[in-house]
């Protein structure tokens, strides 16, 4: 009985094992389209932002709203000057750095219903 | 005195299952009147820059007064020693937390962003009364529910009157944080009064039990269960007194603001030229939810119709007051420039308008409705109604 | 260890002269636009002060306050917002008129603060009154508890916004006395644009400042606060009310 259960359980980890692969996966969740248009380097490494990017916002908003600092490290404006997309100026869309990410993740974002999304000035020639 | 026996409502007829259905519809319409509020923004309500609380709140305060009301009946029994009323304590329980749930929920879903709730649960500003009321609202339900634990556990039954008496004074201060939310409006002529806190207390007596006579009423005669004259007749010389108490507090109210000279304005608006204000101030508050109903309640000779025409009326009152209260209060324009007539492009210097729009009358009876519908759930899967109330069951010779 | 007495006497020389200096740095400081690296100070306290005899019978400080923060008209004036507006006044005696314009009157002690149940309403340390639009709920009991009616509560979907300004549905704002502009030493958009278009009868400064224009004429001419009944100390002061 028990050598039954460890075959079947072998073999339904084996067919999840196979449906795992990325190409799989991708045909029904888009994978998210990270372009850094602009050449230079971020406020920091890739990897402390890819995991703490909220953290930061959210020190500098607090900072920001009820101190008066204006530093543009961590600013939101400043993560939106740099990585708007050149076609739409914008972080949101379907290829937006922004939505793209969250909308895989499947991690809602509060940020645009109030700030501006888009880039305001730069090179780009995106204004509204 | 034998012991009262409780039993759980059947909760089989069809008759219980229309009412269920009925009261889940009306509260799916609330649910759906909120979502059309929250997506569309507040502008599809009645709504505006100078009237910011509208019909949801009126029907939110009158549920928080209501369920603070409601508990005075266990009060009494448990407080005041009153063995007449102590068969009644565990509805007066149940409705408390059940209309008091239906009040918050109107009030959060009204919010510009009530997916922030969080926030309000997590950020005070202990100057704030709004701020005391999140703790005196959700230590409200604690309490009552240790109450009614009290009274449920045959271990605990010797503390209930210590639990009644922490309920009995938690309800209190919750009334008199929920008048005080308008008490302490510095600015607005129509509030601004310390006579609110007080006034807010004799109101959610008089709705409370009005609201609980009802339910008693409806649900004894809805399971065929026997309801004594004798506490009939008790439960309606009692709305009496509150309706007259409340009637009392809002002459003084008045009186007061005759007597100072920037409040005549305010009354004058009031009282004689506020249009819809005045008219649901005389006909609704005054006629239908004070004279009537004391009308009702002191003509010799009683009996049940009567006392459930003098409850609705009451509710119906009381609905119209806090209209007027709320609404017509926000209406009056404020004294920007004492001795000056005012104009501009933000409404100010006149009388604002407002109607309520259908969304808002949904999302306030929705809130009606939860609280019934929880009642009515609580009653079905608890024994919180006595078997019978018969005068032979409840000692008469109690008086 | 001892202290030899040419190093005394140098150290009290410099101690003396960093004494004697160090007011005069402090003004200095306070005169110029506050570093971005810098918070929002106690030692100031920003303020209007607004002489209606000037005040024209335009509207150049709304429309540029509105284009400023990106307060758009949605042609509902019942719902849209209004950070600033033109008062006519008429005495109910004498029937004399008067125009002004109304705002935020930033209080020392600002009522929708008091009431504010999470504390999104606050005061900055240099007496500008703003809404933490992160921790506001939308309860509008500030809007209730304002005796100026100077706040707007958001009704509808907000786009476009500036990117200095931002604005969202369901929450409440008002006035911020162009906070990101005084925040890189400009002043607010109402002011300049009074200056410029207008009746010149704005002027904006740190009231705390002896050196300001604004702290000269306030000590110098009378002036009224609205409602000063209430004794709420409003940083915005007006003349010829």
């Amino acid at each position: 009985m028990n050598r039954i259960a460890v075959a079947l359980l072998t073999l339904l980890l084996t067919f999840a094992g196979l449906a795992h692969p990325n190409d799989q996966r991708a045909g029904r969740v888009a994978v998210p389209v990270v372009k850094i248009e602009k050449s230079g380097t971020c406020v920091a490494p890739t990897e402390e932002m890819r995991r703490d990017h909220m953290k930061m916002l959210f020190h500098q908003r607090d900072r920001t709203v009820r101190q008066g600092f204006r530093e543009p490290r961590f600013s939101l404006k400043g993560c939106v000057e740099c990585h708007a997309s050149r076609e739409s100026g914008s972080v949101l869309g379907k290829e937006g750095f922004c939505s793209s990410c969250h909308a895989y993740a499947s991690v809602k974002m509060d940020c645009f219903e109030c700030h501006s999304s888009s880039r305001h000035q730069g090179p780009v020639g995106a204004r509204r | 005195m034998t012991p009262t026996q409780f039993r759980e409502i059947e909760g089989r007829s069809g008759g219980f299952f229309a009412l269920l259905c009925t009261l889940v519809l009306l509260v799916l319409a609330g649910l759906g009147a909120a979502w059309h509020m929250e997506h569309e923004g507040h502008h599809v309500t009645g709504m505006s820059n100078r009237i910011v609380w509208g019909t949801p709140h009126v029907f939110a305060v009158f549920l928080i007064v209501a369920a603070s009301g409601a508990l005075n009946v266990a009060s009494i029994a448990s407080v005041f020693g009153r063995d007449l009323y102590k068969p009644l304590a565990r509805l007066s329980g149940l409705l408390a937390v059940a209309l008091l749930a239906g009040g918050l929920s109107v009030l959060v879903l009204d919010l510009g962003r009530p997916d922030r709730l969080i926030v309000a649960m997590t950020h005070y500003n202990f100057k704030s009364i709004f701020a005391w009321n999140i703790f005196l609202y959700t230590g409200f339900f604690a309490v009552v529910a240790v109450y009614l634990w009290t009274m449920f556990e045959r271990r605990m039954n010797s503390h209930s009157a210590r639990a009644g008496l922490l309920a009995f004074v938690w309800r209190l201060v919750l009334t008199t944080g929920t008048g005080s939310i308008f008490g302490f409006l510095v600015a607005r002529e129509t509030y601004n009064s310390a006579l609110l806190a007080p006034l807010f207390i004799v109101m959610s007596f008089s709705f409370g039990l009005a609201v609980f006579t009802l339910v008693l009423m409806a649900s004894f005669r809805g399971t065929g269960r026997a309801l004594g004259d004798a506490l009939i007749a008790r439960l309606t010389r009692l709305l009496g007194l509150f309706v007259a108490a409340v009637l009392y507090f809002v002459l003084v109210y008045h009186l007061t603001n005759l007597y100072i000279a920037r409040h005549h304005e305010v009354e004058r608006f009031i009282l004689l030229g506020g249009g819809i204000y005045t008219a649901l101030f005389w006909i609704g508050q005054v006629l239908v939810g004070g004279v009537i109903p004391l009308a009702l309640v002191f003509r010799p000779g009683a009996s049940r119709s009567r006392t459930a025409a003098a409850a609705g009326c009451v509710i119906a009152g009381g609905l119209a007051q806090l209209y007027v209260l709320i609404i017509g209060g926000q209406a009056f324009p404020q004294a920007l420039f004492p001795g000056k007539e005012v104009a501009s492009s933000f409404f100010d210097g006149v009388v604002a308008s407002y109607s309520p729009s259908l969304a808002e009358i949904a999302l306030g009876t929705g809130g009606m409705a939860l609280a019934l519908a929880l009642t009515v759930v609580g009653l079905k899967v608890l024994p919180f109604l006595p078997q019978s109330l018969s005068d032979a069951a409840i000692d008469p010779a109690e008086t | 260890m001892s202290l030899g007495r040419r190093e005394f006497l140098a150290w009290g020389t410099a101690a003396t002269a960093g004494a004697a200096l160090a007011p005069v740095i402090s003004l200095v400081e306070l005169a110029q636009a506050r570093s971005p690296e810098e918070a929002a100070s106690s030692l100031r306290r920003w303020g209007l002060l607004i002489d209606i005899t000037k005040c024209a019978d335009c509207d150049e400080c709304v429309t540029a306050c509105h284009t400023e923060n990106g307060v758009a008209n949605n042609g509902r004036p019942r719902t849209d917002a209004q950070w600033i507006r033109k008062v006519n006044l008429r005495d109910k005696r004498t029937a004399v008129a008067q125009t002004l314009p109304l705002m935020c009157q930033h209080c020392e002690d600002p009522p929708c603060v008091d009431v504010c149940p999470t504390g999104a309403s606050f005061k900055r340390d240099d007496g500008i009154v703003l809404v933490d639009k992160h921790t506001c709920i939308g309860c509008r009991y500030c809007v209730m508890a304002c005796p100026y009616g100077a706040r707007s509560f958001v009704h509808e979907t907000v786009t476009g916004q500036r990117p200095d300004v931002p604005r969202g549905k369901g929450t409440v704002e008002s006035c911020t006395l162009c906070v990101h502009r005084v925040d890189r030493g400009d002043a607010p958009a109402c002011v300049e644009a009074c200056n410029r278009d207008g009746g010149k009868a704005m002027l904006f400064g740190d009231l705390n400042d002896a050196s300001a224009e604004i702290h000269r004429r306030l000590h110098a001419e009378p002036s009224a606060q609205v409602r000063a009944d209430l004794a709420l100390d409003t940083g915005v002061r007006y003349q010829g009310l």
